[in-house]
């Protein structure tokens, strides 16, 4: 008897809380539809995807395949990173500090640990014709890690005045970047500076457009 | 209740069936010149890895490896002679070629790219566009030598 008493008093509340439900789904139903349809393209900043994990490892880094074995067998970038010196972009890791501060002991032969790198210390000026800072490229850190015969004469003629670029060329991975942007620090916001560091002339102005020039504006 | 119960399932299967965006590491580079063609997955060079090792002038300079994505036109072939990874990759400095999982370990179907490039970031993708106007252009003159062809008949 006192089993059914129980039975009936669950059967009863389910069916109470069942009924809730449906009230409550038509309800919402009758709320959506006084809503008027709003696009989704006007979500806020739509373009802009922000990454969430930083130095994910190989099994979770969207590239490799988690069914081989050997994915798994793979060193987690984070790792190796422990103690570097890091940065906003690109590896997260300032791979120069490292090298200067001795963090790190990359060969420059493949079988000698003891070869030393030729490094060249001279810095190139290169006037900006826009109102940006002008752009120092400095040969040091690039002939730590590089030999001349990577970037002349294929990438850049040794020769002053010969090299015509852009930003647009670089974005697009031509001059500059076909390291920075790929390998090296990337092209972003954070990363202007990096090279147009030398500031203009305290009586700079920038030059004007021809067209404005030949039809001003009154 | 049920519906919200099944909008978080399908969600959540969503989530599982739905290719995951690329986070992979800075400079990961993908290389699927003919490895998808043999059945093989495609391989994942992690520049990082190599660099905290050797610097650039190694590969790039001794080795002779093009600072391009999949422009070194590697095949297994010339890794046994010797040639590209196999100036390492041979048992002596670091670990051999009958490791073929730790290289070959990319999602299959994955193209030749380099992750995490500026080009890769850039919001519309001109670079595309050109190349896809190019197609056009030459669709374009295949269908006029067609419409060539056919009076002549």
């Amino acid at each position: 008897m006192i089993m059914k008493k129980y039975l009936f008093i669950i059967t009863a509340l389910l069916l109470a809380v069942m009924l809730l439900g449906t009230v409550a789904t038509a309800e919402e139903k009758k709320q959506e539809a006084k809503k008027p349809a709003v696009s989704s393209a006007n979500v806020f900043n739509r373009l802009l995807k922000k990454e969430k994990t930083k130095n994910a490892a190989p099994a979770e880094d969207g590239i490799h395949d988690v069914e081989n074995d050997n994915t798994h067998a793979l060193q987690p970038p984070l790792i190796a990173y422990e103690g570097l010196p890091t940065t906003e972009f690109g590896n997260y890791v300032d791979w120069v500090k490292a090298l200067n501060d001795g963090l790190l002991k990359p060969r420059y032969d493949l079988a000698d640990p003891a070869v030393q790198p030729l490094i060249m210390d001279l810095d190139i000026v290169r006037e900006v014709k826009a109102s940006l800072p002008d752009v120092v490229f400095p040969h040091k850190p690039h002939t730590q890690w590089l030999h001349c015969s990577n970037c002349h004469p294929k990438i850049f003629a040794p020769q002053k005045n010969a090299n015509v670029m852009s930003m647009s060329a670089i974005l697009l991975g031509q001059k500059c970047g076909v390291c920075h942007g790929k390998v090296s620090f990337p092209v972003t916001t954070a990363t202007c500076k990096k090279c147009h560091s030398k500031a203009k002339p305290a009586d700079w102005t920038p030059p004007q457009s021809e067209a404005s020039v030949k039809t001003p504006w009154r | 209740m049920f519906r919200s119960v099944i909008i978080g399932l399908l969600s959540v299967v969503a989530v599982l069936i739905l290719p995951p965006s690329a986070k992979a590491e800075y400079a990961d580079v993908v290389i699927n010149n003919y490895a998808d063609a043999a059945g093989m997955r495609p391989v994942v060079f992690p520049h990082w890895y190599h660099r905290i090792r050797f610097r650039c002038k190694v590969c790039h300079a001794d080795l002779g490896f093009e600072f391009k994505a999949g422009g070194n036109k590697i095949t297994m072939a010339k890794i046994i002679d010797g040639q590209f990874c196999g100036a390492c990759h041979n048992g002596e400095i670091s670990w051999s070629v009958e490791n073929c999982g730790m290289c070959h370990s990319g999602i299959p179907g994955t193209p030749t790219s380099i992750h995490g490039s500026t080009v890769q970031r850039l919001v519309a993708p001109t670079y595309k566009a050109l190349e896809e106007k190019e197609k056009a252009k030459e669709k374009e003159k295949e269908t006029e030598k067609q419409k060539e062809k056919v009076p002549q008949k």
